[in-house]
């Protein structure tokens, strides 16, 4: 008997057509699996009831890797081989990484000799890459889940911090293909955590997520619009965790004890493991009584009281907050006008943490969600959302187009194929034409922006289509389709419908761009909208009258001789005086003109047709026409 | 004619039900698909229609359309642990043969 969850109403799935989604928390130190079962979403334990796996692989000669808490046992004995926090060379090129810190802790290999390579590291199972360890990582999470959950996993959603870039972010979709799962998308951290506790089915307002792990601090400012989470700040410290928490107690600890500073590595790790201890059992009790074991055998026995513990941490929190400020100078928030903190990461445990971060923002602490689990969790409930297990009402949109996408057309004018605050994934697609008689070729520029003009606007990428069979300016139908993906990245196809030739190209809209430009883009298209549109009006004119310009002269070079010298004077005049006008900048003149020179050859383009069709006929019988 | 719950299925229901902060109770039915004629069906109930049955056990209600009921009758629920699953099983005395993964029976 298959055991079975509650579904939502009138969603319940045929038998063997399960749809099993989870959110996965791929951590620097440690990552966890959620998923949402009968409504209600949890992480899941592995066969040891574990809920965190340390993010920690052990490559071994000839067998199998070792992924979480066996391979940390073995990071001491056997460090080359054992790759822990690789979640910071993801996407990186040796370059980056060892303008880091923790070059000298990996052996890496020697790339192809360019600094941008993606690093490998050197173990004894062969050269392994960042995205291949991260894969083995997942490779775990995914078994854990599929076994509990009793079914294969239709897709994922896994977080990234914030302020990964494009790069960072691909890497991880990469690893995420190599351990066989598909990725519904990629989440931001803080969102994700925001999404747990239920913000996003709030109204608008500013959230802030602190999120002090073990080893690395991060705050997020996000602004929620219309159901809808935008970063506008992230700030943090790499080097600031818990564990320099647990280092502070121990240093005291010898302090007390009355250690020299010459230990071993072994005694130092028994110091913070109680320390750990003693900090973690402070979040509860107000006193906890510790003992350390001397060199001469005899054991110091001790108290740490809560007082002690806030004194030694305080210098550590006071370090959080400088960059809790930048943030919000950043974001350009009032702390009136942040609703909530929520707080994820182990260390948020501490009631001190708690206590001075809800002081510095004036504003309600989110803690209820294990700080832990909190954004396996939201990635959870995402994930179950995107993977079609709600009713639809319920789909919660997290990100919009922050800028139109367009290209350009005759005369550095921009069409827009994509409108911004469009939802993405999203994909559109307009047919353009050819412009000149025989023209078989095709430059699409992909511009981003919101002004008319292309010279205005952020130049996004350029390919050509070639292979356009020669055909009348016009009569070419050439379909472009802009295609976005859930992660933001934007593919643009040209097609020539006829012939099916084909070319496209994709790129990243938002890379590179700040928010503020974004702001600044978006001010200037309001800014200059009347401008805008009187340029407009003046290019389509232009581009008007020089295509006027260009049929008349081709049928002129053609059928001069249809014309009586009176008649030519005259078109020559109409013509001389369009060129003329189009150089100027009225773009109602220009029209005129155009009209002008259209009256004018009226006549010529009636006797052209008149000799098409008399040459096409002649030397032929009435009936073969019928 | 009566459907009855286990300890450990009212406590997950109670617990799911206060989860989803909305929600008048449970709907259990059957329909037919699946590889051996009916699967169960098992909803959060938002409204009852005019001629569902409606019983309680243990504080939960448990709703049920009549077609079903005739499927359903006698059934207890459980709430079950297989190793490192966990979910609802129907203990049904009216199945006469079910599936290999017991997703859809027969009776």
């Amino acid at each position: 008997m298959a055991l079975l969850q509650i579904s939502e109403p009138g969603q319940t799935a045929a038998p063997h057509q399960h749809k099993l989604a989870a959110g996965i928390d791929l951590g620097t130190t440690n990552s966890l699996v959620a998923t949402v079962r009968s409504g209600l979403a949890e992480t899941l334990p592995d066969e040891n009831g574990s809920h965190l796996l340390p993010s920690v692989v052990r490559y071994r000669l000839g067998l199998p890797p070792q992924v979480g808490e066996e391979a940390r046992a073995a990071l001491i004995e056997d460090p080359h081989n054992t790759i822990s926090s690789v979640k910071r060379f993801m996407g990186r090129g040796l370059a980056d990484i060892c303008k880091g810190c923790s070059c000298s802790e990996y052996d890496f290999a020697e790339g192809a000799g360019s600094d941008s390579s993606v690093p490998r590291i050197r173990t004894v199972a062969g050269d392994i890459s960042p995205v291949e360890a991260s894969a083995e990582i997942l490779k775990t999470l995914k078994a854990c889940a599929e076994k509990t959950l009793d079914g294969e996993l239709t897709g994922v959603v896994i977080t990234v911090p914030a302020y990964f870039d494009d790069a960072q972010r691909q890497a991880t979709k990469d690893a995420a293909q190599l351990a066989g799962l598909t990725v519904l998308r990629l989440l931001n951290e803080p969102t994700a955590a925001a999404v747990a506790y239920g913000l996003d089915r709030e109204s608008e307002g500013v959230h802030v997520v602190y999120d002090l792990g073990g080893g690395t601090f991060d705050i997020s400012i996000l602004r929620l619009n219309r159901g809808v989470f935008e970063v506008m700040s992230t700030a943090g410290n790499t080097a600031l965790g818990g564990d320099d928490f647990d280092h502070t107690i121990a240093q005291w600890l010898a302090g007390q004890a009355g250690l020299g500073a010459e230990m071993t590595v072994h005694k130092m790790r028994a110091l913070r493991a109680e320390a750990c201890r003693a900090k973690e059992a402070l979040s509860d009790v107000e006193s906890v009584s510790v003992a350390v074991p001397r060199d001469d055998g005899s054991v110091w026995q001790g108290e740490l009281d809560r007082e002690q513990l806030n004194a030694l941490i305080d210098p550590l929190i006071q370090k959080t907050l400088s960059p809790c400020r930048r943030a919000l100078r950043d974001a350009g928030i009032e702390l009136d006008e942040i609703e909530d903190v929520v707080m994820v990461g182990g260390s948020t445990r501490s009631p001190r943490v708690r206590e001075r971060v809800g002081e510095f923002f004036h504003c309600e602490v989110l803690v209820d969600i294990d700080p832990d689990k909190v954004v396996a969790v939201g990635a959870a409930i995402q994930a179950d959302v995107l993977v079609g297990n709600k009713p639809d009402d319920e789909m919660l949109l997290l990100d919009v187009i922050p800028l139109s996408l367009g290209i350009e057309t005759m005369g550095g004018l921009v069409e827009k194929v994509i409108p911004r605050n469009a939802t993405i994934p999203c994909a559109k697609a307009q047919d353009f034409t050819t412009f000149k008689d025989g023209q078989t070729a095709l430059a699409v520029h992909v511009v981003q922006g919101e002004r008319e003009l292309v010279s205005d606007c952020r130049s996004l990428a350029r390919f050509e289509l070639r292979g356009i069979p020669p055909m009348a300016a016009g009569a070419a139908r050439i379909r472009v389709t802009f295609q976005v993906d859930a992660d933001g990245l934007l593919s643009v196809t040209a097609r020539e419908q006829a012939s099916g030739v084909e070319s496209s190209v994709q790129v990243k809209p938002s890379y590179g761009l700040s928010d503020s430009e974004i702001e600044q883009m978006l001010r200037d298209s309001m800014a200059h909208a009347e401008e805008d549109v009187a340029a407009r009006n003046l290019r389509e004119m232009q581009v008007e009258a020089r295509r006027a310009i260009e049929a008349l002269e081709s049928a002129l070079a053609s059928d001069a001789a249809l014309l009586s010298a009176d008649e030519r004077t005259r078109l020559d005049a109409a013509l001389e005086d369009l060129r003329a006008k189009a150089e100027g900048s009225d773009h109602l003149s220009i029209k005129q003109a155009i009209e002008a020179l259209n009256i004018a050859s009226d006549g010529f383009a009636a006797r052209r047709m008149d000799a098409g069709i008399h040459a096409a006929m002649a030397g032929h019988k009435l009936e073969e026409f019928s | 004619m009566a459907i009855s719950l286990t300890d450990a299925a009212a406590a997950r229901i109670k617990t799911f039900l206060e989860n989803r902060s909305s929600g008048y109770g449970l709907r259990l039915g059957v329909k037919t698909s699946g590889c051996s004629g009916m699967a169960y069906v098992l909803e959060f109930a938002d409204q009852t229609e005019a001629d569902d049955a409606v019983f309680e056990d243990k504080g939960v209600k448990i709703i049920i359309d009549p077609k079903s009921l005739v499927y359903l009758n006698g059934t207890e629920l459980d709430y079950a642990k297989e190793g490192l699953n966990e979910g609802f099983k129907f203990n049904n005395p009216n199945v006469k043969d079910s599936c290999g993964c017991g997703e859809s029976f027969t009776v």
